[in-house]
């Protein structure tokens, strides 16, 4: 399962340079240059490889013979974030491999495919503008406003909660518990109970969807789905666990960041405040610079592959580094510059790669565009109310972000 | 210029349809790729090769 040397390799670099937030983790860089496929120690003491060029994880993320199931031989789970290591269908259709992958994936898929995402587009924007519409009339007294909490995780989790049919007003419990489950300094005690008291909750509410239907994805797989025989109770649970964690703390945290990014950035501000239709490739620029997703994609290889000049054996666990990925000169050029015009930005790793790429990635740009065109339009004088290094910066974490963003205007 | 599409190796991404929303377009059953266009004129060329590269799937070939 693991290859054993008398000397134990680092473990996965999650650190940005003191005083870079929006650097990637340091050591990637020397290692895409020096080593681009390394060994790495997970805190269990197994080792792993690290893939850190891009079109090594590409190559990786899109080959089969690469395996998502996290019971694999090899694969590497131990430093997981995202609830404890699981068997059997709770673990969610994003840790497995096909048949069983894509057959659970395109049960969902159409709820996040681009048409829905553009009919959704107003409501989202009528989310963003109530919670704008509070912000601006926090009196000044109050300032500053944190960010975070009054608009960054408030959208995607209210737009979240509304697709799948989960009562917004039990938010404070499913952050709470998601915050847990992220959190790389939380033992995997408090994984496994977080992640329990979350599959509770949703337990008694896919039941009670059950009982009740509504116009919601989680009714559809309680009912539909579930009458077919194509789902079991537990299938349903663990889609609704899947699809809400991923739906609002990695959009929540892009949001905070391009906010910080833009606010800290006038003449880049200034220019998508003039031409809105540069929005959209600059979200894309913003995906691939900021590159939050700091501790994975795993693969577990079944067969033994040659990627990038190195041989990878069966049953042996490799980490993808997407901040590498996405800062690699080879194919960005300048890659440590934010460019909002830069033409090749959407060839960006931050959704992965292969089969298993962000389901709601059509959802998250469309938040994202949203979000930054309204900030830009309404809020042309917002910016941090705290010098950077006061900022909270999500290092704790699988994904990277600001805990909190203290603004003002 | 022939482009074909694979629904089998599709994951429903949909980036393509962001790409070159002329050629591209999911099944509204189940989110899977559908071409409108096997043969693109000139000018959606560069957004169908575009299309074709950022694919997490390789669903999509393009012919010339």
């Amino acid at each position: 399962m693991t290859t054993t040397s008398a000397e134990a390799p680092q473990p996965l670099p999650v650190q940005p340079p003191p005083g870079c937030p929006f650097d990637p983790p340091e050591g990637l860089g020397r290692l895409r240059l020096e080593e681009p496929l390394s060994r790495i120690s997970l805190p269990d003491g197994s080792r792993a490889w690290l893939a850190t060029r891009y079109a090594d994880v590409r190559a990786i993320l899109g080959d089969r013979r690469f395996s998502s199931d996290t019971t694999s031989p090899g694969y590497p789970r131990s430093g997981m974030t995202g609830g404890a290591p699981v068997d059997g269908a709770a673990r969610g259709f994003i840790r497995m491999d096909p048949p069983d992958h894509t057959r659970l994936r395109r049960m969902v898929t159409r709820d996040f495919m681009v048409k829905r995402v553009e009919a959704l587009r107003p409501t989202l924007q009528r989310i963003t503008d109530e919670l704008c519409d509070a912000m601006a009339a926090t009196d000044p007294a109050e300032h500053p406003v944190d960010l975070v909490e009054a608009l960054a995780l408030p959208l995607p989790s209210l737009a979240i909660s509304l697709l799948l049919g989960v009562p917004y007003d039990d938010h404070e419990l499913f952050q709470r518990l998601t915050g847990t489950l992220l959190s790389r300094e939380k033992s995997e005690e408090e994984r496994r109970t977080a992640r329990a008291e979350l599959v509770a909750y949703l337990d008694a509410l896919v039941r009670a969807k059950r009982e009740r239907p509504g116009d919601d994805i989680l009714s559809r797989l309680a009912t539909e789905q579930q009458d077919a025989g194509e789902l079991g109770h537990e299938d349903v649970v663990a889609f609704a666990a899947l699809l809400l964690i991923a739906g609002h703390e990695t959009t929540a945290n892009m949001i905070g960041l391009s906010a910080l990014t833009l606010m800290l950035d006038p003449e880049t501000a200034g220019r998508l405040r003039d031409d809105p239709s540069l929005i959209r490739g600059a979200t894309e620029e913003l995906l691939r610079f900021h590159s939050i997703i700091r501790n994975g994609p795993r693969r577990a290889a079944t067969e033994d592959v040659e990627v990038g000049g190195r041989l990878i054996r069966a049953g042996e666990g490799v980490v993808v580094a997407v901040p590498a990925a996405n800062r690699d000169g080879a194919t960005f050029e300048d890659p440590d510059r934010l460019d909002v015009c830069r033409p090749n930005a959407q060839h960006h790793v931050a959704f992965g790669y292969g089969i298993h790429q962000c389901l709601g990635q059509a959802l998250a740009r469309a938040e994202l565009q949203v979000v930054i065109g309204t900030l830009l339009r309404l809020f042309p004088t917002m910016r941090p109310a705290v010098p950077l290094d006061e900022i909270p910066f999500r290092t704790d974490m699988a994904i990277h972000g600001c805990h909190a963003l203290p603004v003002t205007w | 210029m022939r482009v074909t599409v694979d629904p089998d190796k599709c994951c429903g991404a949909g980036q393509c349809v962001l790409v070159a929303p002329e050629v591209f377009d999911q099944r509204d059953e189940d989110g899977i790729v559908v071409l409108l266009d096997a043969a693109p004129p000139a000018d959606r060329h560069e957004a169908v090769r575009e299309a074709a590269a950022i694919c997490p799937a390789a669903a999509i070939e393009v012919d010339a």
